[in-house]
């Protein structure tokens, strides 16, 4: 999985400095960074790609583990649990639509109030999408990375003895929430760093929810990098490639400043529990967590609710808080248009999860048989292609795969996919997969059953839920990307994602009702039957329901 | 014996480039054409445009076998640099892209580069009904045509007005200035190099100038920021009464009707004089919508298409291009329910029965006759469009 | 010996330390009782016997059954049954299904479904085919584990630390319906435990490891 990210940021690192011969350009040169720096944009574009990055990953952080802190194991916390499937298989472009539709000065909370509320019959000439600052773009981010890191910090809590470390700390006169940091913390991070570096990674460098929500005087630097990158200038192509350059640097900088941070708060922490103060406001800041964690499921669920609406709307005059009249026109109008995308989304989306679901079964299943453990090493080379930002080696995989003349049609947008896919479906599956207790194994193969016996015969029915789980995640990644099926893809391949934010930019409320809505549904469907599908097959095994 | 050895010599013979069809053989074209795929990208941000290009791709399957695939582009940009990487790549033949929707600076860089295949609009048949004459087809942008690309729609900048918040029109950009400092917030252009962006920097250049016969030439060093000057200052001016103050821009033109429609605009601009009544009829704009046009008149010019020189579908791209100018898809075209666009058609030339679609539009409510669109101020030079769009990057796009 | 299992110099070693040797024939019908405190390789030498040992440890020596020598034989060729603390009953399968599992391949399904139900019958489970495992009550799984382990006919037994879940009552039923059936089929029989008194029941030679 490496071959692609390598070979693409090899067609970034030439063209950066200055030597693209297919151009008739031939370097080394610094011209291209000597563009990028002069370009008046450039300090308050790095500035956004880094701040809105840190920003995002650590208020996410920062949520998720005050609210696994004071409520995990609680009622309001099971319930969060419950809506983490919907709220993970919105794709990231449908959720930004959605926040933008609520919180627009003409937007549906603005609505709601008015004018009773506010007095506005005219939306304010408010610059909330798309501030400057890129902080509804950093808030677009959060609703999204706080489902993924609540996700990834159940399946580390399991194995963190959690419930008994803050027993214990309890019993010892600590308050729930600064037992669990003191204790349970430590051992979490640890295991959801590579993710926590996936986050950051992404927030610093997304193209879609920038596009978006994103401000535009100037952009975040991975969009100027794509409109570099696709301008009829071949001198552009060089600057966007520097620009590609830099936004790499960027990262691995601010993954460097993040692991620093660790090393900080390692120390501060230390004293901290050192100092063995006991939460004297465990209550409240546990509250005000729930609350923040509350309002980003319900960004996404409310965002979800009124793309529907728009979807379906007729007239839909400010400030009316519904639309005049409901209608099918819409769907009627884009339904064929939709269709089409939908079936190219779902035919790709098909055979790159099916496809990592087999590569991931066979890793593991290789694993166990022969015995093989994947170090740390290999856990973090894992996450190499989703820590590369995107913008970095797309680009230069496109020019390479053009090079080659392979880069036209689904086929290269499939390859392109099952880079992201893949380590996605690993690592969900890779925990249930190993949890697997071996001596059903040991077992079946005493009672005489062959190594694919067992594996087809036992392992992989009893992990059906896992598996489908780990399927429908590699659907919603496949659905959501946006830059590899652009880039990759020359334009003739129109998934719901691509088609939904082209759409952005024409600002037909109603057609990108209709394809939002369609692109979480193609993402939602495969996980609503990852848990209906198990719980049909096994209605009457009761030792699967919680498998 | 002989005749063997020519089969065998041919067969060795290093494969010549595909011939490429001659458009004054039409019957030719039209029997390649059938059973070809064209590529058509054209920007996708519009969903009456995406409607109408589905259904020129039904009438060319119907009529011709030919299928017609719509590739929804952001920019037309990226059309450009698909075809100049796949030159550099040695992809000749069979390029990703059959034909672009394309106009001004991108048609003169392709025209420029070699990248297009003509030249074949002069040879369609329904050229003989394009109104060549009385209407800028045969330049673009002030650049010689010459028969790579053909036009297909008639544009010009009209001022879309909200007449139940702004009852007046403006006769002058001074006047819009003015206008914006006793309503501020209310008034704002898509963010350059969006097209229609440049196109109301350019309409305010050509409006300010006291002689704009300057632009029409290629932009020069020593003049360029006298020339300039008049047009930065406005700006400054009119930035801080922008609606979010400037500090944001809608991403296109189609993007201002939502605003328009919840009330956060009065007024904004449009390149298509029939996109108002259009989008009225959609439910997009309130019915209280106008446009309107400057005293001096406003910018116009037409949309062409063009096809790449390593399309391997040209005779159905070319088919697609001739349907594009038929007077059934120009009325269509024109029909505000449908597009609102001009037409680029000659009305004397057409017979009395294709005269009568065009006779039956209802233009619209908001639709401006012909006569009142008034007199049509030619394109500048696409030069002084990069240069300008470049400088307000530099000056009002990385925010002040 | 040509009948039983024989442990020849079986040495486990981890990272080049060993962890235990043992050398010893087990005729058919006896059994030998391996004791010792937790962490002492007691399991290990079982997941040597079966074909199962992690990678980590290395051993050396013979195990042969029935005069075959089997220590590179794959885990299914094996013919050595084994039975776990916990029943691990195949959650998926119905009881009839996890007993068929283990029955060996071949006759009609007419006759397979009545050696079934005659392996229920036998530990008075009589019309249990068709329920979910995860109904049954301890005493109940362990005895479907012990016929399902039976039915696949092995040629020697294995016992980790096999009644340690069930309470004292239901204890010595089970374990004595384990080595009934097991002297009854002339099994040799090896099992690990920390419990003495499962180790006196078993009544044969005891070999304590880890002293």
């Amino acid at each position: 999985m490496l071959g692609p990210v390598v070979a693409g940021l090899w067609g970034t690192l030439l063209p950066a400095f200055g030597h693209l011969p297919a151009a008739g350009i031939t370097g080394p040169s610094l011209d291209p960074f000597r563009d990028l720096f002069d370009w008046a944009g450039l300090p308050r574009a790095m500035v956004l790609s880094v701040s809105t990055g840190l920003i995002a990953t650590a208020a996410s952080l920062l949520i998720v583990m005050l609210i696994t802190a004071g409520w995990s194991g609680t009622r309001p916390f099971r319930l969060l649990e419950r809506l983490l499937s919907p709220l993970l298989s919105v794709p990231h472009a449908a959720a930004a639509f959605g926040l933008a539709f609520l919180i627009a000065p003409s937007g549906w909370l603005s609505r709601l109030v008015s004018p009773g509320l506010t007095g506005w019959d005219r939306p304010p000439d408010l610059l909330i999408v798309q501030d400057t600052w890129g902080l509804t773009m950093t808030a677009g981010l959060i609703v999204k990375e706080v489902p993924f890191l609540l996700l990834i910090t159940l399946a580390a809590l399991g194995q963190a003895d959690a419930r008994r470390s803050v027993a214990i700390s309890q019993a010892l006169g600590y308050g729930r929430l600064t037992g669990w940091l003191k204790t349970v913390f430590p051992r979490v991070y640890a295991q959801i760093r590579p993710p926590i570096y996936v986050v950051l990674a992404y927030s610093m460098s997304v193209v879609d929810v920038a596009v978006i929500l994103g401000p535009n005087t100037p952009p975040p630097l991975s969009v100027q990098i794509v409109k570099w990158m696709s301008d009829p200038d071949l001198a552009m192509r060089l600057e966007g490639a520097a620009g590609a350059l830099l936004q790499l640097l960027l990262v691995i900088g601010a993954l460097v400043f993040w692991r620093l941070g660790e090393m900080a708060a390692r120390v501060i922490g230390q004293r901290w529990i050192i100092a063995g103060r006991r939460g004297r406001f465990d209550a409240v800041t546990a509250q005000i967590a729930l609350g923040f964690g509350t309002a980003c499921a319900l960004a996404v669920l409310l965002g979800v609710v009124v793309l529907t609406i728009w979807s379906f709307a007729g007239y839909w005059g400010f400030p009316d808080a519904l639309p005049d009249q409901l209608t099918w026109r819409n769907w009627m109008r884009h339904g064929p248009g939709t269709m089409e995308a939908l079936g190219e989304t779902a035919l790709i989306a098909g055979i790159v999860a099916l496809a990592a679901l087999i590569l991931t079964i066979g890793c593991l299943e290789a694993e166990y048989r022969y015995g093989l453990h994947i170090s740390q090493r290999g856990i973090w080379l894992l996450y190499l292609p989703l820590l590369i930002p995107q913008t970095a080696f797309l680009p230069g995989l496109q020019t390479l795969l053009l090079g080659i003349g392979a880069d036209v049609g689904r086929g290269p947008v499939m390859a392109a996919h099952l880079v992201f896919v893949l380590p996605y479906v690993f690592l969900s599956l890779a925990d249930p997969f190993r949890a697997w207790d071996a001596r059903m194994g040991t077992i079946a193969a005493a009672l005489r059953a062959s190594p694919n016996g067992v594996l087809w015969r036992v392992r992989l029915p009893m992990l059906l839920r896992p598996i489908l789980t780990a399927l429908a995640v590699g659907l919603a990644v496949s659905v959501g990307q946006y830059l590899p099926t652009l880039l990759i893809g020359g334009g003739r391949v129109a998934t719901l994602t691509t088609e939904a934010v082209a759409l952005a930019s024409g600002g037909d409320r109603r057609a990108i009702g209709v394809y939002g809505l369609m692109q979480t549904g193609a993402a939602l469907v495969p996980f609503a039957l990852a848990l209906l599908v198990p719980a049909l097959v096994w209605r009457n095994r009761r030792g699967l329901r919680h498998g | 014996m002989m005749k063997h050895l020519a089969v065998l010599a041919a067969l060795l013979a290093p494969l010549p480039a595909l011939a490429d069809p001659d458009p004054a053989d039409w019957d030719a074209v039209t029997a390649e054409a059938e059973g070809q795929t064209v590529y058509w990208n054209a920007w996708g941000g519009s969903t009456t445009t995406n409607d109408f290009i589905a259904w020129v791709g039904d009438r060319v399957a119907e009529d011709y076998g030919v299928t017609l695939e719509h590739v929804k582009l952001t920019d037309t940009a990226d059309a450009v640099t698909r075809v100049l990487s796949e030159k550099q790549a040695g992809e000749n033949d069979d390029g990703a892209i059959d034909m672009i929707w394309i106009n001004g600076a991108n048609f003169a860089a392709m025209k420029e580069a070699d990248l297009l295949f003509g030249p074949y609009a002069e040879q369609l048949p329904n050229w003989a009904v394009v109104d060549y004459e009385g209407k800028s087809v045969q330049t673009d942008f002030t650049v010689p045509v010459e028969g790579y690309e053909s036009p297909w729609a008639m544009a010009q900048v009209v001022f879309v007005h909200d007449t139940a918040d702004m009852p007046d029109s403006l006769g002058s950009m001074q006047a819009l200035l003015e206008w914006t400092k006793a309503n501020p917030g209310r008034f704002s252009y898509p963010q350059p190099p969006d097209f229609l962006g440049t196109t109301f920097l350019k309409q305010v250049l050509v409006d300010i100038l006291p002689d704009p016969a300057v632009l029409a030439e290629p932009v020069s060093d020593e003049t360029y920021d006298d020339v300039t000057a008049p047009l930065w200052a406005y700006l400054d001016e009119l930035t801080p009464n922008l609606w979010r103050e400037g500090k944001a821009y809608p991403a296109t033109g189609t993007a201002m009707f939502p605003l328009i429609a919840d009330g956060e605009l009065d007024l904004s601009i449009s390149f298509s004089p029939g996109a108002a009544s259009t989008a009225i009829a959609n439910s997009e704009l309130p019915p209280t919508v106008r446009t309107f046009v400057l005293d001096k008149g406003t910018i116009g010019n037409a949309s062409f298409v063009a096809i790449p020189y390593n399309s391997g579908s040209k005779a159905g791209a070319m088919i697609v291009a001739n349907f594009l100018m038929s007077p059934e898809a120009q009325a269509r075209a024109q029909d505000p329910d449908v597009l609102g666009y001009g037409t680029v058609l000659n009305m004397d030339a057409l017979s009395d029965a294709d005269r009568a679609l065009f006779d039956a539009l209802d233009l619209g409510v908001a639709t401006l006759s012909p006569a009142e669109l008034g007199t049509v101020q030619a394109e500048p030079h696409p030069s002084w469009m990069t240069r300008i769009g470049d400088d307000w990057m530099t000056r009002y796009g990385v925010a002040q | 010996m040509d009948k039983g299992l024989s442990l020849r110099h079986v040495t486990i070693s981890k990272g080049g330390a060993p962890l235990l040797s043992v050398h010893h024939d087990i005729g058919p019908g006896e059994v030998l009782t391996v004791m010792g405190p937790s962490g002492v390789g007691k399991s290990t030498l079982l997941a040597f016997i079966t074909g199962t040992l992690a990678p980590d440890f290395q051993a050396t020596g013979e195990v042969c059954l029935d005069g075959h020598d089997i220590t590179h034989a794959p885990p299914h060729q094996r013919r050595v049954g084994i039975l776990f603390q916990d029943d691990l009953l195949f959650p998926h399968l119905s009881v009839g299904a996890n007993l068929a599992f283990g029955l060996q391949p071949g006759g009609t399904t007419t006759e397979r479904k009545a050696k079934i139900a005659e392996a229920l019958d036998e530990v008075g489970l009589s019309g249990f085919e068709t329920r979910d495992p995860a109904t049954l009550s301890g005493g109940q799984k362990a005895r479907v584990a012990l016929m399902r382990m039976l039915l696949s006919e092995p040629c020697g037994l294995l016992l980790d630390e096999p009644f340690s879940r069930l309470d004292a009552a239901l204890r010595a039923q089970v374990r004595d319906m384990v080595f009934d059936r097991a002297r009854a089929r002339e099994l040799p029989v090896l099992m690990v435990t920390h419990d003495a008194e499962d180790a006196r029941a078993a009544g044969g030679v005891i070999v304590t490891l880890g002293d």
